[in-house]
């Protein structure tokens, strides 16, 4: 056997080297602060299509096995310290996600995650574009809200158009196992199956449906439709990254918690502790500010030319 | 009947797709950062060959196909029926029909080995070695010294199928053919 060996060549692991050297000089030059906060959690993420892997601490200071959960994202901790005042901060992070692995994903991954307090998501779109550019070299990125590129790609307002049409233009083109009742997963079928793989040059998406917020702040935009501030960048046919201006309103973001933890019982799905210390943050006062999460090791997939997310890391699942 | 589940598909695995047994060729997983799991499945019906892509929501399952690839070796033809044999020192026979054997007769020669493939214990499809070795039973005369000059001509082999060869070649050489491009490789 030889799978103890990296699957990652040393050509591809002094890159990603390259790729840390470079982003952390990025980030210095622009006097963001680089900081690190636990990869294990006691409160869960509450996004209904992640699934955070568990684990438990017993010890000193414990009675009972205390329940942590690895970090889908250092989301949470980071707005903690943003409401704690620290100005705009970066990291490079471990994240985990059960259930995810194939060509562009291992189940644990690095993940670049930045905030800029008094940046709008436009803002922060041209620092990612930056960062991108300098990294990977992929020449201009283009901006589409989310209603454009259904325009451009299906012919279909997004917004508008029942579940019965989403369902139609992805029935004439994809041959599906199984229907779905929900918008949201129709639009992401044709995302994921229809457009993501025609985005080869850099390009920003905003103005996602509000039913798709996630952590954005949601506003109704010149339609009257109500769209969420978040964005995602799609290059070579790849999801990059996701940003968000983000929601700093504690209320809020406690009904959206609840609204989750509603969903994941329909989905029959565990319901997790949520995370009161980042509504408490958040009620003490999270200052205006975008953040985006960035796939580092498809950023290196990238900027190499690799087609399988193993080929960038050096023992990915099946050799962890 | 077995089943599979998403997170056992991989290429290769056999399954029941719309009553008809199907190969897995390529497996892709594909989520949305924000959105649920899909499993995009390429496959080849197995008894029509044909390709093309399905997708599954992460988690479903499908059927199992019996399928499985045996060695046999080749027997013989009653012209209705090709007969071959389980290489496995069982000596079990079967009778693969010709929709079956499809284009793979002109490349079968008693006591080669093949892989055929059993759908419900069944031949469903032949597959010939990639290289097989066969005699030549009819072609024009060779032409003496001309060994290095190209052109070609036509011959039909012990099997009935017909090749190009090189214009030197004779009647009761054997030669070596590509089965997958149907083409002379060599003198065997």
């Amino acid at each position: 056997m030889t799978d103890w060996q990296p699957s990652a060549s040393l050509k591809l692991i002094r890159k990603r080297a390259k790729l840390y050297r470079l982003i952390r000089e990025f980030f210095a030059q622009r006097k963001v602060m680089e900081v690190d906060t636990p990869v294990l959690s006691a409160a869960a993420v509450s996004d209904p299509y992640l699934y955070p892997m568990r684990t438990e601490y017993q010890g000193p200071g414990t009675v009972n096995e205390t329940p942590l959960y690895l970090q889908t994202s250092p989301e949470y901790p980071m707005k903690r310290l943003l409401a704690a005042g620290s100005g705009a901060i970066y990291q490079l992070a471990k994240a985990f996600r059960n259930g995810e692995s194939g060509a562009m994903h291992n189940p644990e991954f690095c993940m670049l995650e930045w905030y800029r307090p008094g940046f709008n998501d436009h803002k922060l779109m041209d620092e990612v574009a930056a960062l991108v550019q300098l990294t990977i070299g992929c020449g201009r990125s283009e901006k589409l809200s989310y209603r454009e590129l259904f325009q451009r790609y299906l012919d279909i307002d997004p917004h508008q158009a029942t579940v019965a049409e989403l369902k139609s233009v992805a029935e004439e083109r994809l041959e599906l196992s199984t229907t779905m009742d929900d918008r949201d997963g129709w639009l992401n079928l044709l995302i994921s199956h229809l457009i993501e793989p025609k985005l080869r040059q850099p390009t920003f998406i905003y103005d996602y449906p509000a039913s798709q917020a996630a952590l954005a702040r949601v506003e109704t935009d010149s339609e009257g439709v109500a769209i969420a501030r978040r964005f995602e960048l799609y290059v070579g046919g790849v999801e990059l990254a996701n940003g968000y201006f983000e929601l700093v309103d504690s209320t809020e973001q406690a009904c959206r918690f609840e609204a989750d933890q509603r969903h994941r019982q329909q989905l029959g799905i565990e319901s997790l502790p949520t995370d009161h210390r980042l509504v408490e943050a958040l009620e003490a006062g999270l200052p205006s500010c975008a953040g985006v999460a960035l796939g580092v090791d498809r950023l290196l997939m990238l900027a190499t030319g690799a087609t399988h997310i193993n080929e960038v890391m050096a023992f990915p699942l099946d050799r962890a | 009947m077995a089943s599979y589940s998403t997170n056992e598909f991989k290429s290769g695995l056999k399954v029941m797709i719309d009553g008809d047994p199907c190969s897995m060729v390529d497996v892709e997983f594909v989520k949305p950062g924000k959105g649920q799991a899909f499993t995009r499945v390429k496959m080849r019906n197995l008894k029509s060959d044909r390709i093309w892509e399905r997708t599954f929501k992460s988690g479903e399952s499908v059927e199992a196909a019996d399928v499985m690839d045996r060695d046999m070796e080749y027997l013989y033809t009653d012209g209705e029926f090709w007969h071959f044999m389980l290489t496995d020192g069982s000596f079990e026979q079967y009778a693969a029909d010709k929709a079956a054997v499809g284009d793979a007769t002109q490349w079968l020669k008693e006591q080669d080995v093949s892989v055929v493939t059993l759908f419900n214990d069944v031949p469903l499809s032949i597959t010939v070695p990639n290289f097989v070795e066969l005699e030549v039973t009819e072609t024009d005369p060779g032409l003496k010294g001309d060994t290095a000059q190209g052109g070609s001509k036509p011959a039909t082999l012990q099997t009935g199928a017909v090749v190009r060869v090189p214009l030197f070649i004779n009647e009761g050489e054997v030669l070596k053919i590509d089965t997958r491009s149907g083409e002379y490789v060599g003198r065997a």
